[in-house]
Order: C-alpha cells, then structure tokens, then sequence
C-alpha cells in the first residue's frame, strides 16, 4: 500500500533528452580541480604538497583537521594519476559565489591506480571493516545533498532501508541511468547498507513508475542476487517532489518524520541508489570516490545523455566532450526545480547529478512579479502544507515570529509554490532570505543575551567593589575611632560583622553570575 | 546573451499568470451575458463597456496617485473584472451616473485606499453595490421588463439615450419599462398575505425564477463551472454558496410551502448563481484555506436566505458577501492546515516536533 503527501506538481520531464541512450565514454581532461569540501559537514585537509605526484584513488585529503581526524566530513582522492598543480582558491558552486580552496592536478594519462584491497566476501565482513571502507572511499549522498554517507550508516534501531531512486527533478536522468545499467551494483550496495547498519528488516527500493526499465532491471537483479535482508521493489507515482527524503518516506510508509527530527526517529534510514551503487564499489573493488555519472542535458546541448565523469572535471571540458561549446555562459547545476545557476569555469564535484546547458526557448526570463492576489495556489501545492502566501507577507514585514510560528524552515525549498503563482512571485527567493534573516537573528539574540549578562556582571562587580572598599574604609573608621576614643564595643563589632555579610553576599552572586555566562556560553 | 533568468530556483514556471486568469473570468461571463442582450437589449452592453472604460481611467488614476508601475498593474484585469460584475449587477438601464459613482466606491475607497489588488478585505464591486443600494433605492430598482411582456424591446439607441440623457423612448412611460424583480414580488406578495402558488400565476414567473433570468443564471452557471473545469476557481465555495443556500431553503420549503418559495426559485433567483461563481470566488477576499473555503461559502448562502426572507432587502448577495468578508481574516487564521511533521494544530500547541 502506498500513502500520498499533500499537494506536489506533475512536471514537464524534459527526460527524453538524456535518458536511455547509450553512455558518452569517460574524458580525460588535462587538469582536475577538486575542491576540499564537497559535502556538508568540516571541509577536508590536504596532505599533500604541491608537486606531489599521485596515483588514481589516492587519499589527498582527510576527513577534517590533520591531526583530530573529524566524522563530519569526506575525504578526498585523486581521480587519476597526475601531478599536483596547486593547492589554491578556485570559483566553486556555492550560493554566495565564493572561491573555495581546491587542489589542482595535473593529469598524466596513465590512469596508474594505488594498491587496491577489495573486500571479496563484502556479505560476511566485519560491520566495522566495511564502515571503515565507506568512511575511507569519501562517499557522499550522491542525490544531490552530500551529506556524509557513513554517518547515516551508523547501528541505532533501524529496521527500515530505502533506497531512492525517484528522481522526481525534470531534466535528470543519472539515477535512472545507473538503475538500467549497473542495477547489480545498486542491489548490492543495498546489502552492504543492511550488513553494516545490522538489524534492517527489510529494504524497499522505490522508484518512479516514469522509468519501467529502471524498475525492470532493478527486480532482475534483486531476484537473481543473493541478500540476507528481504528487499522489495516498489514503483511509485511520478509526482514532483516525491524523492524529497521527507516525502518518499510518507509515500512508502505513511509516516511522517516529525519536524525537527530525522528518519533515524522511525528508525528509517535513507540513502540514494547512487550512494548505493558507489558504496558496493568502494567495498568490492576498492574504488573510492572518484567518478560519478552526470547527466549533461539542454537544447544547447547537442549530444546530451549520461557520462561517468572523473570529479573535478571543468564544466567547460565535459560541455565540449558533449558537442556543446558553451564559454563562459550560465548553465544550471542540477534540475530547474531545485538546482543552481553556475558557470563553466566550475568543475563538477560529489554532488553534481546534472549539467543543464538550457537555450532561451527553454528557461523563461523572470518575468515582473505582481501583487499577490492570495488565490491559494501555492498552499494547494506545497508538500509541507505551509502557507507560502503567509510566509511571503511575513518576510516583506520581517515579522521573523509569525515567520518561526508559521514553521518557515520546514520548508524544503522544493520551488512548488513559485512554479504555480499566477503573480510570478519568487517566494523561494524570499524563504532563502527570510530563512538566513531567521538564523542571524538567532545568533543575534544569543550575543545579545551574552552581552547583556556580561554587562550585568560587570555592574555588579563594581556595585560589590564599591561595597567592599566602603566596608573596608567603615571598619578602618571604627578601628581609628577605637584608637581615639572611648572604645564603643557593639558599634565596632557590628560594623566588622556587616562587612563580612556584606563580602560573603558579593562572593556568591559573583559565583552564579559567573556560572550564568558560563551556561550561556556553553 | 541569455535572457535574464530568476537568481535562484526555480527556473521554470508554470502556464498561470494573473492576466490569463482574469481574462478566463471574463470570458466565463460571456454566455450569461448573451443571454441577458437576448432578452433585455442593449443596455448591459453599453453599461459593460462603459463600466470597463471608466474603471481603467479610475485605476491609472489612482495608480498615479500612489505612484505605482502604471503598464504592470492595469494589465493585470482585476479591475476589469470588478467593472464587469459591477455593471452586470446594476440595472441593465440604470443612468450613467450609478455607475460612475458606484465605480469611484469599488476602484478608490474599496480597492486603491486599501492599498490595491491583494490587500482589500472587501470585494470591490459589492462595496459599490451595497453603497448604491442604499444610497439610491429607487434607481437600483429600475429593472427592465422582459421584451416577451412589455412587447418592447429598446433598441441599441434607445438604451444609450436611456442610459446617458435618461431620455425615455417616445410612447412609453417609465412603467411600462420597468418592473419589480421576482424577487421583489415575492417578497411584496407574501407581505400581503398570498401563498406562493398564486404569487406564482405573475406573469414574471417562470419556472424556477423569472422569465428570461433562468436562462441568465443557465449562461452564468455554465461559464462558472467551466471556470472550475480551467482551474479558475475551485469547487469549494460556489458549491458551499449553492449548497447551503439549497439546504436552508428546502428545509423551509418543507417547513411550510405556502410562504417559503421552493429551493429552485432561490437559487434560479437574483444574483446568487453570479455570486457564488464569481462574486464569492474572488480570490482577494474570500477565505483561502480549503475549510476556510467550505465555511466562508456555508456563510454566504445561509446569509442569501436569511436577508431574502426576514431582512428588508430582496436580494443579499452583495451583504452576505460582504459580512463574510469580515470573518475572512478570523476563518484563514483558524483553518491553517497542519504542517507536515506536526501532529498539533499550529494554533493549539507551539511544540511541533513530538
Ligand atoms: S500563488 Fe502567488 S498570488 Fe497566489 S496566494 Fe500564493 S503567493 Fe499569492
Ligand atoms: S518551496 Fe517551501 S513553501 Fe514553497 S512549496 Fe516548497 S516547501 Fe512549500
């Protein structure tokens, strides 16, 4: 039985383009430029040094800091064998535009690999071997996230292991490549996941029923290979954004993963077929990270399809290798719902699903947004059931509690709203900016809260030093007074006893103002 | 060069635009319109050209005042849109100046003083509607009789001078032109104590209705549900404005048919059908929520049937829209859907994430 989510959109595909053709051999450029973060979590640490020569699949860069080694992040290897150019900041696909630090190599052409050490009998191994082996081979979420795949690889009461292979973005067809030719490889990565994690019960692959011989070749495999954990097919209605993590886990199971939570909460795990199909090759054959399957697609493109593509291939190059002499021009990284415009200078990293070269017939020009009438189009489509027509009142008064009240950061960003809104209104725009406006506010108000105490502390030391030297000038007035007069015992006393009050009372406020800010900046 | 695309997904859109959608409303009252020259003549024409003419003055008017991008908003035909119900809800030969000062109400104080094309909590051309109603009675009673009984049909001149110079074409007094709605009578003759199968021996009748208003309200409910085909507008409110109206009636219709006309005459009667196809589904002012939706139109035809039988107007289309108007902001706010991943109503609780 399958559930549905509420709204979403049946998209133009745009897939024929690419999809079931023949894959575009592989292209060796002269140069690589690989970027040290790849993936969301610490960038990753070079080791080597400029003029270094390396091998294919060598690790040039490890998992955070050189010295503490960190889990939230990827390594990195060299795609071939070359030399290393430069380690140097290079323009990167980042919302902001930045440069990002990369390591250039030079390539030589040999395509001399490392040692390698495959795990023949991956089925009985060691769940910790094979953990070490995802870790070590830099695998990402290769669905376009990137988020490191051995974190989610980790033992906590999972029963559930789907595989993603929706694919609901137009345009893209890697995925549904990759599942008509190397449908063993996903299968198999599947049983490693399940191996690993331990405990799975069962595995369900889904894919949309758009792609029938990715769902064929897929239940050819999972009947003739062997795997301990049951594993189920299951085509899914194609339906924008159902291969959002989210929504693909309402569509099989009907549950919803509550807001501020991860799958891991119903114990569901999630991983794409991608991820899938590079972890049974890090494992079986030793191949870490290194290449990808891309889609390079558009009207601009001349010989569109699907190229297994050596990370840290320049957009430029790869666009050529396809008969698409594009210089210099924006292309889209990623499908038109959720992708990013990049231009060809870019190489294409872990992450990058699609190379979309669009021509002006097929990306309309933004056209003047109007008014918003309140039709309600845009709630009627929204997967998360938000009210983006609130939302985007809110973020034009930057009312960021109506905007927290109204759960603007459950929004995934999936674009269903400005795709219907008759007034052209690019209401993801203003989420992305209302999200960041949140976010600094949050940070804003916690520096603000630090500040204040540490005003407050400064205050009251003064108020206590003021106390304490007035004490302290008391008792010198009644130690002289003493001297001077007819000693006047009670009075003397009483002035020592209230100075130690006094000295005993700023001591311990100190201690809790003190132990305030220190929770505050804990 | 490429052409300049939105900085940030998503790049594509869909076939929607405000304009497309105005002009589908449009075009949805061309056959009740048709309807409405065949058996009253020229005069809704005139008026629906005027009004349309006017209204744009109005709006660039009011859009120079306030300094906003001219060419943008006056193309998007809301107020086209406003001008048209308007003049369809008028009298067919009302004079000029109903319209003018129905129009400056509807364009200025409704929609412009409000701060334009979203953010008016009243619907436009109700506010004007309620406003002459009230201001001028006598004039927003001068409804035509059908040609079929006054054996006159003012020809296209004629309607222009009535309009414009309210010149009465030679031969006939005022009277003879005009008549009471149904239902006008209805109310009339029930007041004196007439059951409905005698008040329904008027030649007016028809029916359900009035003669040639059934085929009026024919034309209008077939370009509503073709707007409901399109994707215009969605079910919910005209078949809740329909629906209760229904309802209500039958259940007094039950109660007792002497006095209380059957269903069919309500909703065949006055502007409910317009109402409730185009005058409730006005995006801007109607609730937006699915049940906000369901709850705005339940509203709306109680409230048609409450003011036709008890209040001392005969029809409430215009009133019943606008006190619903009033509940919209309350209706959105506690209709908001529960967001994906909360088992909490919004309102209820703030921890989301149980
Ligand atoms: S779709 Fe656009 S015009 Fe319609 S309510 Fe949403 S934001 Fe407003
Ligand atoms: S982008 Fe956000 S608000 Fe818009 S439809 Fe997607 S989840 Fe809803």
């Amino acid at each position: 039985m399958l559930w549905t989510f509420h709204g979403g959109l049946h998209l133009d595909d745009h897939k024929a383009l690419s999809a079931n053709k023949a894959q575009i051999p592989m292209l060796l450029p002269d140069v690589l430029i690989l970027p040290l973060q790849q993936h969301i979590g610490l960038p990753a640490t070079p080791f080597i040094q400029v003029g270094d020569n390396v091998l294919k699949g060598q690790m040039i860069a490890h998992c955070g800091s050189r010295f503490t080694p960190h889990p939230r992040s990827a390594p990195i290897h060299a795609p071939t064998s070359g030399t290393v150019l430069a380690i140097e900041d290079h323009p990167v696909l980042h919302p902001s535009g930045l440069s990002a630090p990369c390591v250039v190599i030079q390539t030589d052409g040999q395509e001399q690999w490392r040692e390698r050490q495959p795990i023949d009998d991956f089925l009985h191994a060691e769940r910790a071997v094979l953990h070490r082996a995802v870790m070590k081979a830099g695998i990402v979420g290769l669905g376009g996230a990137g988020f490191p795949s051995h974190l989610k690889l980790e033992p906590n009461s999972i029963d559930t292991l789907i595989i993603n292979g929706a694919e609901c973005e137009p345009y893209i067809t890697c995925d549904d490549h990759l599942m008509q030719h190397n449908s063993d490889e996903v299968v198999q990565g599947a049983c490693i996941f399940a191996r690993i994690i331990g405990g799975v019960k069962r595995c369900i692959i889904a894919i949309e029923d758009n792609k029938p011989q990715a769902l064929a070749a897929i239940q050819q495999s999972v009947a003739q290979l062997q795997c301990k954990t049951p594993i189920v097919v299951i085509a899914i209605p194609t339906l924008y954004p159902t291969g959002g993590e989210r929504q693909l886990i309402k569509v099989l199971t009907g549950k919803e993963v509550p807001l501020g939570k991860i799958p891991a909460h119903l114990n569901i795990i999630m991983h794409n077929v991608a991820t899938s199909a590079a972890v049974y090759r890090a494992v079986a054959k030793d191949e870490p990270m290194i290449a990808r399957l891309v889609t390079v697609t558009g009207k601009a493109v001349k010989n569109a399809g699907n190229v297994s593509v050596l990370l840290g291939t320049p957009i430029d190059s790869l666009l050529r290798h396809c008969g698409c002499d594009r210089q210099n021009a924006p292309v889209m990284i990623g499908g038109p719902m959720m992708g990013m415009q990049a231009t060809t200078a870019m190489p294409v990293i872990k992450t990058t699903n699609c190379i979309l070269a669009y021509d002006s017939t097929e990306m309309p020009a933004q056209q003047q947004a109007r008014a918003c009438i309140r039709c309600g189009r845009c709630a009627d489509v929204c997967p998360v059931q938000l009210l983006p027509q609130q939302l985007y009142w809110y973020t034009k008064t930057k009312d960021f509690n109506q905007l927290e009240q109204h759960n603007l950061n459950a929004c995934i960003e999936c674009g269903c709203c400005a795709y219907v809104c008759p007034s052209h209104i690019p209401l993801v725009q203003y989420y992305r900016h209302a999200k960041s406006g949140v976010r600094q506010r949050a940070v804003d108000k916690k520096n603000a809260e630090i500040a204040k105490r540490r005003n407050e502390f400064k205050l009251f030391r003064l108020e206590r030093e003021k106390a304490e030297r007035q004490a302290r000038h008391e008792a010198k007035k009644a130690r002289t007074l003493n001297k001077t007069e007819k000693p006047e015992d009670n009075s003397d006393k009483q002035a020592l006893i209230q100075a130690a009050i006094a000295r005993a009372k700023a001591k311990k406020a100190a201690q809790q103002a003190q132990q305030n800010q220190d929770n505050t900046a804990l | 060069m490429m052409n300049a695309l939105p900085t940030s997904s998503p790049f594509v859109h869909s076939d929607n635009q405000v304009q497309s959608l105005m002009l589908q409303v449009l075009a949805a009252l061309l056959p009740g319109l048709m309807a409405y020259i065949y058996f009253f003549g020229w005069g809704v024409l005139i008026n629906l050209c005027y009004a349309s003419v006017l209204a744009l003055a109005l709006e660039a008017l009011m859009l120079w005042l306030r300094r906003r991008p001219l060419l943008t908003t006056l193309s998007d035909g809301s107020v086209l849109v406003t001008a048209s119900l308007l003049a369809l809800a008028l009298p067919p030969l009302a004079p000029w100046w109903l319209l003018f000062i129905g129009l400056i109400f509807a364009v200025v104080f409704a929609k412009h003083l409000y701060g334009g094309l979203g953010q008016n909590l009243f619907n436009p051309a109700m506010v004007a509607y309620a406003v002459l109603l009230i201001s001028f009675p006598a004039q927003m009673s001068f409804w035509p009789v059908i040609a079929e009984l006054s054996h006159y049909q003012p020809s296209f001149i004629d309607s222009f001078k009535l309009i414009f110079f309210e010149t009465l074409p030679t031969g006939f007094g005022l009277d003879a032109l005009t008549s009471a709605t149904s239902l006008d009578t209805m109310k009339n003759l029930l007041d004196q104590a007439q059951n409905i199968a005698m008040i329904k021996k008027e030649p007016i009748f028809g029916d359900f209705g009035a003669k040639g208003w059934e085929w009026i309200n024919n034309g209008y409910l077939l370009g509503g549900l073709w707007l409901i085909y399109r994707g215009v507008i969605r079910w919910h409110i005209p078949v809740a404005v329909l629906g209760s109206l229904f309802l209500t009636a039958t259940l007094f219709f039950f109660l007792d048919s002497d006095v209380h006309p059957s269903p069919l005459f309500h909703m065949f009667s006055g502007a409910a059908i317009l109402g409730a196809f185009f005058i409730a589904t006005d995006p801007v002012t109607a609730a937006t929520s699915t049940k906000g939706k369901l709850i705005f139109g339940f509203g709306i035809g109680v409230l048609i049937y409450v003011i036709r039988t008890w209040g001392s107007y005969p029809d409430a289309v215009a009133f019943s829209v606008l006190i619903m108007n009033m509940f919209v902001p309350m209706l959105d706010y506690y209709s908001k859907p529960r967001v994906f991943g909360t088992t909490n109503h919004p309102m209820k609780n703030d921890d989301h994430a149980v």
